[in-house]
């Protein structure tokens, strides 16, 4: 059997992948057409390359079905409740930075710490009737944030794209997003929080500690990750 | 016929789980059993409860504690984290006064932090709703599941959310800074936050200075998008110059408070600090009396009351609705089992589903699979 390695399979993500493999003398490849996501791994021995979409990344992980594999600190986190026994960090990989970050509308001068925004969730519900929505794909992850430093009546509400715009569009009163210079914030006239900083997130190679090994596959993934810490 | 709980030997399931459940549920029965020959009326509510009620009570956390599911017509429902909800709208939509009400099934907790919780389990509970006499009422409901686990090796906790809230209320500060600490009595970390800020020992963000600096409105060079709309802005900032301008609350009153959230004693030692305590905060004699009077009823049913240890505290962090009497029972000597019994005194829950209606409302839970696990090792 060979050792399963998943990869982003499309974008930025994939090809800085392939990047950083290939400064240590690996190379990734996909085969095929451009729409196949079949790829080939050249110079590590009985290693496959899997592409597949960065967010099943971490799942593929704790089910034991890679060996390794590369995405985001947030997407493991986000998926991953035990994610410190199930996966292994075996390097950051340099690119791909990320801050999942909580931010409210300009507008709101009087809101600047996270003790303000729960003051004014308090004052929100009671003045409109229902809690103050925060839009966001990363749930676990904000919500436990949220629980942590203790903010209350706000709700989650659900949203895969385009998250900025929710907020003039009256669907969520503020969001907790991805951002890496803050300008989609700013364009959607946004601002940060001082403390909203929920998580700072950058592509990452992860070792699995589910998925099994045979001897040969050991001995080849020790000598693999020797080659890439090197 | 009432059960014994030394019965509990002569069912053990033998270390199989299989044979633990089958006992636990043959206990389950019987413990309704003895909540119905007590008086209880038998009550079923249904396994799925509307998502949206839960979550006004206790807001997004409840979604990492219980099951969600949907479906296209009644939209998000969970799996019953517990049956007090259930019963408390039951009672308070077509019940008769005073009522008593005992029930017993699974109750279904999302685990993500410990494999090893269970994620569903039995329940069996005996609720009261009775105006005329909270004290009395407390100790029966105390007494009888102290009854249920009789000769088992646990021990009683107690405390009363009460005499804390009746503290914060007759704080010398404004209706502004009260409420918020209020409505944070069960988070200890950010109520601790606000009353640092509240009497001046916390220092002032910059971006808090700056705003307090200025004068006038203060929106009106900024885009006005999302629901919260420039006046509600514009009120938060005058509500913030307004609070500026209040002096913290007294070194006294604080100290007092702090002293009062550390009360750790028996009974009676608690109640004589508490006394203590109130000539700063003179506030909470009447949460007191009616803690003495309740002592005084647990002690005509026969509780120990000399030896029952008091925690002012308690219930601060796991029991959000109770907003009185506290109580749970644990086994000390297994510190890997969660809490065998708990419950307490929800008069604000009953006023929050009653839609305008209210009612003096207490009860409490015994999980009978604990109570297998407990006799099984001890035995």
């Amino acid at each position: 059997m060979t050792l399963k390695l998943g990869v982003p399979s499309k974008g930025r993500l994939m090809e800085k992948t392939f990047e950083w493999f290939s400064k240590r003398d690996i190379t990734l490849t996909r085969t095929g057409s451009d729409r196949e996501y079949a790829g080939a791994v050249h110079g590590a021995e009985g290693v496959d390359l899997v592409l597949l979409s960065a967010g099943e990344i971490p799942r593929e992980l704790a089910a034991g079905r890679l060996h390794l594999g590369v995405t985001g600190t947030d997407l493991v986190q986000e998926k991953l409740p035990l994610w410190e026994q199930q996966v292994e960090q075996i390097a950051p990989l340099g690119f791909g930075h990320a801050d999942l970050i909580l931010a409210v509308p300009q507008l709101w001068i009087d809101v600047d710490t996270l003790d303000d925004l729960d003051a004014v969730a308090a004052a929100f519900r009671a003045q409109h009737g229902h809690r103050l929505r925060i839009a966001t794909k990363y749930h676990r992850l904000v919500r436990e944030f949220l629980t942590d430093v203790g903010v209350a009546d706000y709700q989650l509400v659900d949203s895969q794209g385009a998250t900025e715009g929710t907020v003039k569009n009256e669907t969520a009163e503020m969001v907790a997003d991805i951002t890496s210079t803050g300008e989609t914030l700013r364009a959607n006239h946004l601002k940060l929080l001082a403390d909203g900083l929920v998580l700072r997130s950058q592509a990452t190679l992860w070792r699995s500690r589910i998925a099994k090994c045979d001897s040969a596959e050991r001995a080849n993934l020790t000598d693999l990750l020797e080659r890439l810490h090197g | 016929m009432i059960w014994s709980p030394k019965c509990v030997k002569s069912l053990q399931g033998k270390g199989d789980p299989m044979g633990q459940r089958m006992t636990a549920r043959t206990l389950a029965a019987r413990l309704r059993m003895n909540f119905e020959a007590a008086g209880a009326r038998v009550v079923e509510p249904p396994y799925l409860q509307p998502a949206e009620t839960l979550l006004d009570l206790y807001g997004e956390d409840i979604r990492a504690r219980a099951y969600v599911t949907i479906d296209a017509l009644r939209g998000e429902q969970m799996l019953r984290p517990d049956f007090t909800v259930p019963v408390v709208q039951m009672h308070m939509s077509d019940g008769a006064e005073p009522a008593r009400y005992t029930y017993a099934g699974e109750v279904f907790r999302r685990q993500e932090q410990d494999e090893d919780r269970a994620n569903e389990y039995l329940q069996v509970g005996y609720e009261v709703f009775d105006r005329a006499d909270p004290a009395s009422a407390d100790a029966e409901v105390f007494a009888l599941i102290a009854l249920q686990l009789r000769d088992m090796p646990v021990r009683a906790a107690t405390g009363d959310i009460g005499i804390l809230m009746a503290a914060v209320q007759g704080l010398n500060t404004t209706d502004l800074r009260k409420s918020a600490l209020m409505r944070h009595i069960w988070r200890p970390r950010r109520f601790r936050a606000l009353l640092d800020q509240f009497s001046g020992r916390s220092v002032m963000p910059e971006s808090r200075k700056k705003l307090l600096s200025t004068e006038g409105v203060l929106t009106g060079q900024m885009p006005a998008i999302g629901k919260r709309r420039p006046g509600e802005v514009d009120a938060r900032v005058d509500a913030l110059r307004q609070d500026a301008a209040q002096p913290p609350i007294a070194e006294n009153e604080l100290l007092a408070l702090e002293a009062l959230m550390a009360v750790r004693e028996t009974i009676p030692y608690a109640s004589e600090q508490m006394r203590d305590i109130a000539v700063d905060l003179p506030a909470i004699t009447p949460a007191l009396d009616r803690l003495e009077a309740r002592t005084a009823a647990m002690k005509a049913r026969g509780i120990n009351v000399d030896a029952l240890d008091f925690e002012a505290s308690y219930g601060r962090t796991s029991m959000e609705y109770y907003d009185g009497f506290v109580f749970g029972f644990y086994a000390d000597a297994r510190p890997d089992l969660p809490v065998i019994a708990s419950g307490g005194r929800y008069d604000a829950l009953t006023r929050h589903l009653g839609s305008g209606a209210e009612i003096p409302a207490v009860g409490g839970v015994l999980r009978p699979d604990l109570m297998v696990r407990l006799e099984g090792t001890t035995s």
